[in-house]
C-alpha cells in the first residue's frame, strides 16, 4: 500500500499529471469553458468592458465572505448566517448614517466592530461549549434576519451619502498623466485607456509569472512533483493572460472599482494568510482532525472562535458594500446569500469536512457562480432556470470531487 | 480431513505493484491455519480476494472451496457459501442494539416487518454461544471493544458460517479480553468452523493455530504444521523478515543521569463524573538517559496518567506538581506542557496522532511550526528539509514526504508520529504502546529510536500492554492497577509473574 501510489516524483507525463491534478485545472478550466460559452451565445456581451465592470462588482461581496467562509469551512464548520449579518449589518450603516447623520468613517468602524462581535457571540458557542456550528448559526440566522427587519421597521432605507457610495461604486482615479492613457489609447484603438488599471493588470500578472517560477524552482530543487513544463506555461499563461486581459477591459471603461482593490487585497491577504502563515497551517490542521491538532499544541477553541469573528468581520464588510452598491439598506438585503457563499467555496474545492480547500478556489468558485448568473440574466434566462442550474453545477462539482478521489484512493 | 479451501497461485496487480506473486494457501476443514506476515505483507489483500472483495477476473489464479472452483463476483457472493471476515476495524453501529446489529441486513423479518420476539430470542442463543450474557437490547456503544468483538462473532455464527476469517482480532483487546477471544476460536473450532487468523501476536498464533502459513513481500514463504513439527517464535519471525532476529531488543547502555521529570501528589477525577477519582496520588520521576516503563492491565489508568500530565487532556480537577529539572514547570495546557519540554506520542495513532489527509511533512512541523517559520511565516524549503532529515533518520519509507499519512503502514505513520515528536525537541518523551499494531521488523527500529534517545540524554516513559516490551526496553518499571502505583521494579528485579503478582495483591 504504501509505494502504490507514486514513486515517481518528478517530470510525469502531462496525460498522468492532469488526471491527477483533475480539481484544481477542471476548475480553471469550467470557468474559462462557461465564460467562452457564454461570450458566445451572447454575441460578446459577456467580457464588454461595462459588463465585466459589473460583474466584478455584483460578485464583490460573494467574493468576500466566501474568503471567511473557506476558513470555516476548513476549520470544519459552516456559518449558515453570514447573510442575514450581512443585511443587519448594512441595515446598521443606514441607520447610523441616514437617521443618526453619523460621519462615514465612524460608520465603517462601527460596523466592522459589530461583524466582529456578532461573530464572536457565535462563534462562542461552537468553539467553547461545541454546540455544533449548524445550529448555532441557524439561529443567528434568524435573529439578524428579525434584527434587520426591527432596525429598519421593514422599510428601505436609503440613499447614502456620495462617500459611503464609493465603497463599492467608486473608481480610483488615473494616477498617470492623461497624455500617457491617450497615447496608449491611440496606439491600441481604443477611445480611452486608464492607464493605472491598465499597469495594474501588467504587474499582477508579472507577479504571478515571477512566483510561480521561484516556486516551480523550489519544488525542483527538493525532489516534489513538478508539472510538466508545457503544462505549467500554458496555465501560466491563461492566468496572466485573463488577468490583463480583464484589466484592461476595465481600462477601457471607467478604470479599477474600489471594491476590485479591496476584493483582491483581501484576496491576496488571505491566501498568504491560509498558505503560508503559522495560524493558517493550524486552522488546516484543526479541521483535518481536532483531537491531533488539539495534542499537537494547537489552541483548537481559540482558532475556531477566532474563524467566526474574522467571518463576522468579513459579513460586515460584504453587507456595507451591497447596501453602497445598491445606495440603501433593505429588510431583503442578504437573503438566502449564505448559500452562494457556501456554494462557491464548495465549487472552489473544499470538503465538507473541513481541513481541505483552497483562498483561490473559492475565489474562482464564486466567479464562476457569478458568470453563470450573469451570463444566463443577459440571455433573458428566468430565475426559475437560473437556480435549478446552478444547484446542479453544485451538484457536478461535488460529485466530480468524491469521483476524484475515490479513484484515487 | 478434507480440504475445505485452497486458493493457488494467486496473482494479484495493482498498477505498478504486484501485491500478490502466486501464493498458496489451503486450509482443512475443522482448522484454524494462521496468517502471519510483516504489515503490507498482502495478508488483507489476499483475504480480499477470497471474500470477493476483488471479484474473480481480477486476478490470477484458483480458489477451490467445498471442492468446487469458486469464482465470486463480490462480498454477498462469499457469504452466501458461508466465508466471513471479521475486519480489525469493527463494522457494528454504536448507537443501534446488539440485536439490531447481529440481524443488521439479515433482519427476522416477515415481508418487511422485523419479528422482535424471534429476533431477541436468537440474539440470546447465539450470545451464549459466544460467552456473553448481555440483555439483546443493549446498545453497542455500551460494551466494551472485547465484548464488542465477540458481538461480531455472534453476528457471523448467525450466518451459518463455515470459513470465518479474524484480522487481527486481539489488536485492541486486552490481556484478559484476548484470551477469551482465543478460548472461543479454540471452542468453535470443536463445533467444526474452519477458521484463518491474521494475527501479529506469535504467542497467540501458537496458541490456536494447527497451521501457520508465513507471506512476505507477497509470497507464500513457508507453511508450518503444530502436530507434526516444533514451531518456535523465532522460525516464524525468520520467515516473516526473511533474516535472522538475533535479539528482539537492541542492547543499549544502561546509564541514568541527573533527574529530569518529577511528579508528585498527582490526583485526577473522572471527566464525566466529579466525584470519580481515577488517578491516586501518583509519584514518579524519570531521569535523563533512562527508560522508565508503566506497566499494567487495560484500564489500569496509564494513559488516564499520561494524558492528564500532556496539557490535561484527560480528566478534571487535575492536582499535583510537576518538576523539570528540579523546578516546577505549568503543564495546565498542552502548548504549555510543549514548551516544558514534554512530549506524548499517542496510542492511537489513526485517532489522535495524525492528520491522516495531511502530508508526512506537514504531519512532522505540526508541534513544533515555529521551527520552521519566520516569526509567523512558514519557510517552505525549511520546512521539507526537517521532514527529508526526520525521513531518513527514521527511516520512513515512502516515495515523498508529501505523501499522504493515510496511505502509510502502521510502522511508518508511528514513525511519523515520533518524528513530530522529536522534532518538538522534548526532554521527556511519555510513549503510549509505541508499536502496537506495527510488525516485527519496525518494532525493532522503533526500539532502536528509543535507544537512542536516551544515549541523547532524553528522558523516556513507555506505557505497554506487552510485558516482554518492557522487560526488554526499561530501566525501571512501575506496576500501576486501578488508578494507583503499586510497586516500582528495577531492570535487574522485574519479571512478568513480579509484575503480575503486583498487580493481583492489590
Amino acid at each position: 500500500m504504501t509505494d502504490s501510489n507514486s514513486r515517481e516524483t518528478a517530470a510525469l507525463g502531462i496525460g498522468a499529471y492532469l488526471a491527477r491534478h483533475m480539481r484544481e485545472f477542471g476548475l480553471l478550466f469550467a470557468l474559462i469553458a462557461i465564460m467562452a460559452f457564454f461570450q458566445i451565445v451572447t454575441n460578446g456581451t459577456l467580457l464588454k468592458p461595462v459588463n465585466v465592470t459589473n460583474l466584478l462588482l455584483q460578485n464583490s461581496y460573494i467574493v468576500i465572505m466566501a474568503l471567511g467562509m473557506l476558513i470555516v469551512i476548513v476549520a470544519g464548520h459552516i456559518d449558515l448566517s453570514v447573510g442575514s449579518v450581512m443585511g443587519f449589518v448594512g441595515a446598521l450603516a443606514a441607520v447610523m448614517i441616514v437617521e443618526l447623520d453619523q460621519p462615514t468613517w465612524f460608520t465603517i468602524i462601527v460596523c466592522i466592530f459589530a461583524g466582529g462581535v456578532i461573530g464572536a457571540a457565535q462563534g462562542y458557542w461552537v468553539a467553547y461549549w461545541g454546540i455544533p456550528s449548524f445550529i448555532v448559526t441557524l439561529a443567528g440566522m434568524l435573529v439578524f434576519r428579525g434584527a434587520s427587519l426591527w432596525l429598519l421597521e421593514g422599510q428601505s432605507l436609503g440613499p447614502f451619502p456620495r462617500e459611503f457610495q464609493l465603497i463599492a461604486n467608486g473608481f480610483v482615479p488615473d494616477v498617470f498623466p492623461s497624455g500617457l492613457g491617450a497615447a496608449v489609447a491611440d496606439m491600441l484603438g481604443q477611445r480611452q485607456v486608464n492607464m493605472l488599471a491598465f499597469s495594474v493588470g501588467l504587474l499582477a500578472a508579472g507577479v504571478i509569472i515571477w512566483l510561480e517560477l521561484k516556486k516551480r524552482t523550489q519544488n525542483k530543487k527538493y525532489g516534489m512533483e513538478i508539472e510538466p513544463a508545457a503544462f505549467f506555461w500554458s496555465r501560466i499563461g491563461i492566468v496572466a493572460f485573463a488577468l490583463v486581459f480583464i484589466l484592461f477591459k476595465l481600462s477601457t471603461f471607467r478604470g479599477l472599482p474600489n471594491v476590485l482593490i479591496t476584493m483582491g487585497v483581501l484576496t491576496v491577504l488571505y491566501a498568504f494568510f491560509t498558505e503560508r502563515t503559522v495560524t493558517g497551517r493550524r486552522i488546516y490542521a484543526l479541521g483535518g482532525n481536532v483531537k491531533a491538532a488539539k495534542l499537537s499544541g494547537v489552541k483548537t477553541a481559540r482558532l475556531t472562535f477566532l474563524a467566526f469573528v474574522n467571518m463576522g468581520v468579513l459579513a460586515a464588510i460584504a453587507g456595507m458594500v451591497f447596501a453602497a452598491r445598491l445606495n440603501s439598506a433593505t429588510p431583503k438585503a442578504g437573503f438566502a446569500l449564505e448559500l452562494d457563499v457556501i456554494a462557491a467555496v464548495f465549487i472552489g474545492g473544499a470538503s465538507m469536512s473541513g481541513g481541505v480547500g483552497k483562498i483561490v478556489g473559492a475565489v474562482v468558485g464564486a466567479f464562476l457562480m457569478g458568470v453563470l448568473n450573469n451570463g444566463m440574466s443577459i440571455l433573458g434566462i428566468g430565475i426559475d432556470y437560473q437556480q435549478m442550474i446552478k444547484g446542479l453545477v453544485l451538484l457536478a462539482a461535488v460529485i466530480f470531487d468524491v469521483y476524484n478521489k475515490s479513484k484515487q484512493g | 480431513m478434507s480440504t475445505l479451501l485452497e486458493m493457488q497461485g494467486i496473482t494479484k496487480e495493482f498498477p505498478g505493484v504486484k501485491a500478490l506473486d502466486k501464493v498458496d494457501l489451503s486450509v482443512d476443514e475443522g482448522e484454524i491455519l494462521a496468517l502471519v506476515g510483516e504489515n503490507g505483507a498482502g495478508k488483507s489483500t489476499l483475504m480480499k480476494v477470497l471474500s470477493g472483495v476483488y471479484p474473480a477476473g481480477s486476478y490470477k489464479g484458483n480458489i477451490n472451496y467445498d471442492g468446487a472452483l469458486a469464482e465470486f463476483s463480490d462480498v454477498s457472493d462469499s457469504e452466501e457459501r458461508g466465508i466471513i471476515i471479521i475486519h480489525q476495524e469493527l463494522a457494528l453501529v454504536p448507537l443501534l442494539s446488539i440485536a439490531e446489529n447481529i440481524f443488521l441486513g439479515n433482519e427476522r423479518a416477515k415481508g418487511g416487518v422485523i419479528n422482535w420476539r424471534e429476533t431477541d430470542k436468537s440474539t440470546v442463543d447465539l450470545l451464549r454461544k459466544v460467552g456473553l450474557s448481555e440483555a439483546p437490547g443493549t446498545l453497542i456503544d455500551k460494551l466494551g471493544v472485547g465484548k464488542q468483538q465477540l458481538v461480531e462473532i455472534a453476528k457471523a455464527l448467525s450466518k451459518e458460517v463455515r470459513l470465518l476469517i479474524l484480522d487481527e482480532p486481539t489488536a485492541a483487546l486486552s490481556e484478559s479480553d484476548s484470551q477469551a477471544l482465543l478460548d472461543l476460536m479454540l471452542e468453535l473450532k470443536k463445533q467444526g468452523v474452519t477458521q484463518i487468523i491474521i494475527s501479529h501476536k506469535l504467542n497467540e498464533v501458537r496458541r490456536v493455530a494447527d497451521k501457520i502459513t508465513v507471506i512476505r513481500d507477497g509470497r507464500s514463504i513457508s507453511t508450518m504444521h503444530a502436530r507434526t513439527e516444533e514451531i518456535t517464535e523465532d522460525r516464524i519471525v525468520h520467515d516473516m523478515v526473511g533474516r535472522d532476529m538475533e535479539q528482539r531488543y537492541p542492547t543499549r547502555e544502561r546509564k541514568s543521569g541527573e533527574e529530569l521529570l518529577r511528579i508528585r501528589d498527582w490526583n485526577v477525577y473522572h471527566p464525566l463524573h466529579a466525584s470519580r477519582k481515577v488517578i491516586h496520588d501518583v509519584e514518579l520521576s524519570v531521569n535523563a538517559g533512562e527508560v522508565v516503563g508503566i506497566a499494567g492491565l487495560m484500564g489500569a489508568g496509564r494513559t488516564e496518567l499520561a494524558m492528564s500530565l500532556f496539557g490535561r487532556s484527560y480528566g478534571q480537577k487535575v492536582t499535583g506538581t510537576v518538576e523539570m529539572h528540579g523546578k516546577p514547570i505549568d503543564v495546565s495546557t498542552v502548548s504549555n506542557a510543549i514548551e516544558a519540554g514534554i512530549a506524548y506520542v499517542t496510542e492511537d495513532r489513526k485517532e489522535l496522532g495524525l492528520i491522516l489527509d495531511e502530508t508526512i511533512q506537514r504531519n512532522i512541523t505540526l508541534a513544533n511550526l515555529s521551527g520552521v517559520a519566520r516569526g509567523q511565516v512558514l519557510q517552505e524549503a525549511t520546512e521539507t528539509e526537517v521532514a527529508e532529515r526526520y525521513r531518513k533518520a527514521l527511516n520512513i519509507r515512502t516515495p515523498s514526504v508529501f505523501q499522504k499519512t493515510v496511505n502509510l503502514s502502521g510502522g511508518n505513520q508511528q514513525k511519523v508520529v515520533l518524528s513530530k515528536w522529536l522534532f518538538a525537541q522534548p526532554e521527556v518523551l511519555i510513549l503510549d504502546e509505541p508499536t502496537r499494531g506495527i510488525d516485527v521488523g519496525a518494532k525493532f527500529e522503533i526500539y532502536g529510536i528509543i535507544n537512542d534517545l536516551s544515549a541523547q540524554g532524553k528522558g523516556v516513559l513507555m506505557i505497554s500492554s506487552e510485558m516482554p516490551e518492557l522487560l526488554g526496553m526499561c530501566d525501571r518499571i512501575y506496576v500501576m492497577n486501578e488508578g494507583a502505583f503499586v510497586g516500582e521494579l528495577s531492570a535487574e528485579e522485574a519479571s512478568q509473574e513480579r509484575i503480575m503478582s503486583l498487580i493481583v495483591t492489590d
